[in-house]
């Protein structure tokens, strides 16, 4: 029965999104307002029936009613409860329905929040919203239903592929969808702006913060999918060019594109007709990376369909999508006109030079990942296109980039000072270059470009750091007036100055964890010692496990550094019994030096373990940026100017303190 | 008694290791590649082996290199890139012997060929065309100069009589 509601409620869903999508349509052209607000009760209700089908299958999972397909193909009753609950998503038919649900609730979010959207855009935005709810909808009712029952039942259910159960992988979807659904809504306000035929800097203030938000989501998403790579899979990688993770960073580097670019809109009126092409292009790639990840184009552990005829359903969504924004783009962006004029050294001269080197990375990753397929489909030619490719075309992209960005915002609007700007980063390019020279000193055996990537992101901290110390006149003023200008600074500054420290912070973790890593492989009998990085580590021998739905083989290692007792290590190995198949489970030692990262291999002859141990120097840097990236964007977004709405409120209270005054 | 260890610090400035990790999921037991019988006693040609084995893909595998992988390929592989270079071959013989046997799919960078020149060409050639179209737009900005219209006959007067009037 809860099965069965949750089928119905998918169809009602569907009803109500091709309504949210006519009406509106309909009453925003004949400028009927009754017509048109058929748009905000349509976008709750969705947002309720999506719900209720999404609660539905969770319900089926937590409680293992094996007669729906769905749950016995991927769950099983001795599975830990959050793994039955992340088993909704981890599977194709499920991972839609959330898809749909986060949709949902992002138009559910205009309807409630928009409430000082002019009737007009508001009914555009939801209708578009509409179209892609009833496209996906259809899609999940017609090819991919979660609901379909089993009759007889079964008595247990298939299990979750192990890798899956880990609690980074278990919230990483949803992370990741917000992300990339979450850029549907600046496709919707692009789409909604085309079929107005106007747009203005107004546009850009509703439209950056669902950007901002999709994009923090997706940063988080992206992070976690690497963090979970680093410890499950087993050797210390933490990003492998694959192409799954492209799927996912090429939205990232287009939407971190499309914050810029919508800035310099809000701010100037300029780069109208550029910001409407780079929303529609990032939903595209989201759209994309949906494709590529659940049509089974690439054999992939994400790629949990196989069915051939799901793939070219969602290759026709994604066509119409795509194909049909891009010709009203062609149609009606000659309509927007142009904006504001400026100098090429300029504030919005530093965010073109930004938006074209991260177009241009995120398209060399498009080729990257998609050549292969296209070469084999039209020549039968197959290739192979990996890290060292994306190394020689998207580093070189990205080192200039990185360079340029404390330039930014430390230059003015329409010209710029570009000596006056690299006078106030005098201090911070001088203790980034000193950090590198003494580095290179250090390291002078290679590689050598590494001393350089270190004082890169420490440019990127210490630019940022520069900008607020700039903009509070630290070196000049009283600490009671550095004090008031403090806290009278805009949350965004600080925002984009934490955002751009992030990326420094990731920087340095990328570079000194892969140029100074170390490495032993050996083959140790219980009683043996290795030593790495300083460390000293005693295989003390195997000790079996038995866990929740696993068995295991706990490696136990005592660690202890110039003779002091450090830690223990307890790298596994996990046998899932009901799915038949292995995981890794790394022992990992964290310090501020960096990780120390064991992993138990197989049993040789004679007694012995094969054992790899790394060190990793200041790898979890990489995720840390991440997770300060994240609060920039959460800082910069409890901005009140961000929020809808607010910019006339924020000025009338200027206009009263400046009255005041 | 101290085991045998071999360590090296990883090569260069590579921004991620070239591996799939996908398919090694489903090739089963993750537990990383290179094996402690397979390491050669001459530190530098071990070296070598290992930068050559990033270099090539495991053939059963996603995006994966042979030095990473679990397969039983790869570590076929991996020892014939050994046995060649033991044999006294250069890396670059060593390369071209696997190609010889398995083909272009093996290289995780491919080789610059006809069939390739597309992919190697399209980075560079998307920012030349991003350049131009920038460079293109702002000329059309700076010659049409809107915003900066010259004055009208009538707004000439106004001005005039702003400024002789105070």
């Amino acid at each position: 029965m809860i099965a069965e509601t949750g089928h119905y409620a998918l169809i009602l869903a569907l009803a109500v999104a091709i309504v949210q999508t006519v009406l509106p349509l309909l009453g925003a052209r004949m400028r009927d307002p009754q017509l048109a607000a058929v748009a905000v009760p349509a976008a709750q209700m969705q947002f309720v029936l999506v719900a209720i089908a999404f609660i539905a299958l969770t319900t089926a999972y937590v409680t293992s009613d094996f007669s729906v397909e769905n749950v016995w193909r991927n769950s099983h009753s001795a599975k830990p409860l959050i793994y039955k609950i992340s088993g909704v998503w981890g599977n194709h038919e499920g991972s839609m329905v959330l898809w749909v649900l986060i949709l949902a609730l992002f138009g559910a979010s205009v309807a409630i929040y928009g409430v000082n959207l002019p009737r007009q855009l508001k009914a555009n935005v939801l209708a578009v919203q509409g179209s892609i709810a009833a496209a996906f909808l259809l899609f999940i009712i017609t090819a991919s239903n979660p609901f379909v029952r089993l009759d007889p039942a079964p008595f247990d259910g298939e299990g979750l592929n192990p890798v899956l159960q880990d609690p980074a992988l278990a919230f990483h979807p949803p992370f990741l969808y917000a992300g990339y659904v979450g850029f549907s809504m600046a496709f919707s306000f692009a789409i909604a702006a085309l079929i107005d035929g106007r747009i203005d800097a107004a546009w850009a203030r509703w439209v950056r913060p669902w950007t901002l938000a999709a994009w923090m989501c997706l940063t988080l998403g992206v992070a976690m999918g690497s963090w979970w790579a680093y410890y499950e899979l087993g050797w210390g990688g933490f990003w492998f060019w694959d192409p799954v993770e492209n799927a996912s960073f090429m939205p990232w580097l287009a939407g971190t594109a499309l914050l810029h670019s919508a800035l310099v809109m809000e701010k100037r009126d300029a780069l109208k007709v550029w910001t409407i092409l780079l929303a529609i292009v990032t939903f595209s790639l989201s759209l994309m990376g949906t494709f590529l990840v659940r049509s089974g184009v690439l054999t992939s552990v994400h790629a949990f369909a196989v069915d051939p005829a799901r793939g070219i359903f969602i290759l026709a969504i994604m066509s119409v999508f795509i194909g049909g924004s891009l010709a009203l783009f062609a149609w009606r962006a000659p309509l927007l006109g142009q904006g504001g004029l400026f100098a090429p050294i300029s504030r919005e001269g530093a965010l073109v030079l930004n938006n074209l080197l991260l177009t241009t990375a995120c398209a060399a990753v498009f080729v990257g990942t998609l050549y292969p397929l296209a070469l084999e489909a039209l020549t039968g030619d197959k290739i192979s296109v990996g890290a060292p490719f994306f190394n020689l075309t998207f580093t070189p992209l990205i080192v200039p980039l990185l360079i340029a960005v404390p330039f930014g915002p430390l230059l003015a609007w329409k010209r710029g000072d570009l000596v006056a700007a690299a006078q106030r980063l005098m201090a911070a390019a001088a203790v980034a270059i000193g950090v590198a020279m003494l580095l290179l000193a250090v390291h002078h055996r290679g590689p050598w470009l590494a001393p350089f990537g270190v004082g890169l992101g420490l440019w990127l901290i210490l630019g940022a750091v520069s900008e607020i110390a700039y903009r509070v006149k630290l070196t000049e003023a009283a600490p009671a007036e550095i004090w008031r200008r403090l806290r009278n600074l805009p949350r965004a500054a600080y925002g984009s100055a934490l955002a751009h420290a992030g990326v420094g912070l990731t920087v340095i973790g990328i570079v000194a964890t892969t140029a100074w890593r170390s490495e032993a492989i050996v083959a140790l009998k219980p009683g043996n010692t290795a030593e790495i990085a300083g460390y000293e580590l005693t295989f003390k021998g195997v000790a079996p496990n038995q866990g929740p739905n696993y068995r295991e083989r706990i490696g136990v290692f005592a660690v202890t550094r110039n003779g002091r007792a450090i830690t223990e290590l307890l790298p596994s190995k996990r046998e899932f019994t009901v799915e038949k198949s292995d995981t890794t489970e790394a022992g990992i030692h964290a310090s501020w030096r960096g990780d120390l990262y064991a992993v138990l291999g197989d049993s040789l002859n004679d007694g012995a373990y094969s054992v790899r141990l790394y060190f990793n120097p200041l790898v979890r840097l990489i995720w840390l940026g991440a997770l300060v990236m994240f609060a920039g964007g959460a800082v910069s977004l409890s901005d009140r100017r961000l929020r809808v709405g607010a910019p006339m409120r924020g000025r009338t209270k200027a206009a009263a303190v400046a009255a005041g005054e | 008694m101290t085991a045998m260890v071999w360590r090296k610090p990883l090569p260069a400035l590579t921004l991620g290791l070239s591996l799939g990790l996908w398919i090694l999921i489903l090739a089963a037991a993750p537990a990383g590649a290179v094996q402690p019988d397979e390491i050669l006693a001459d530190p530098s040609l071990e070296g070598r082996a290992r930068a050559i084995s990033a270099g090539l893909r495991c053939l059963v595998c996603q995006n994966q290199s042979i030095d990473d992988s679990d397969a039983p390929l790869a570590r076929d592989l991996r020892l014939l890139v050994r046995e060649r270079l033991k044999a006294g071959d250069s890396d670059r013989e060593v390369v071209d012997f696997i190609v010889a046997r398995y083909g272009e799919f093996v290289l995780l960078k491919p080789r610059f060929t006809r069939a390739t020149a597309l992919l190697w060409f399209a980075t560079p050639f998307v920012l030349a065309a991003a350049l131009l179209l920038i460079w293109l737009a702002y000329r059309r900005r700076k010659a049409g100069g809107e915003g900066l219209a010259p004055l009208s006959a009538g707004e000439k007067r106004r001005l005039k009589r702003l400024l002789d009037g105070s």
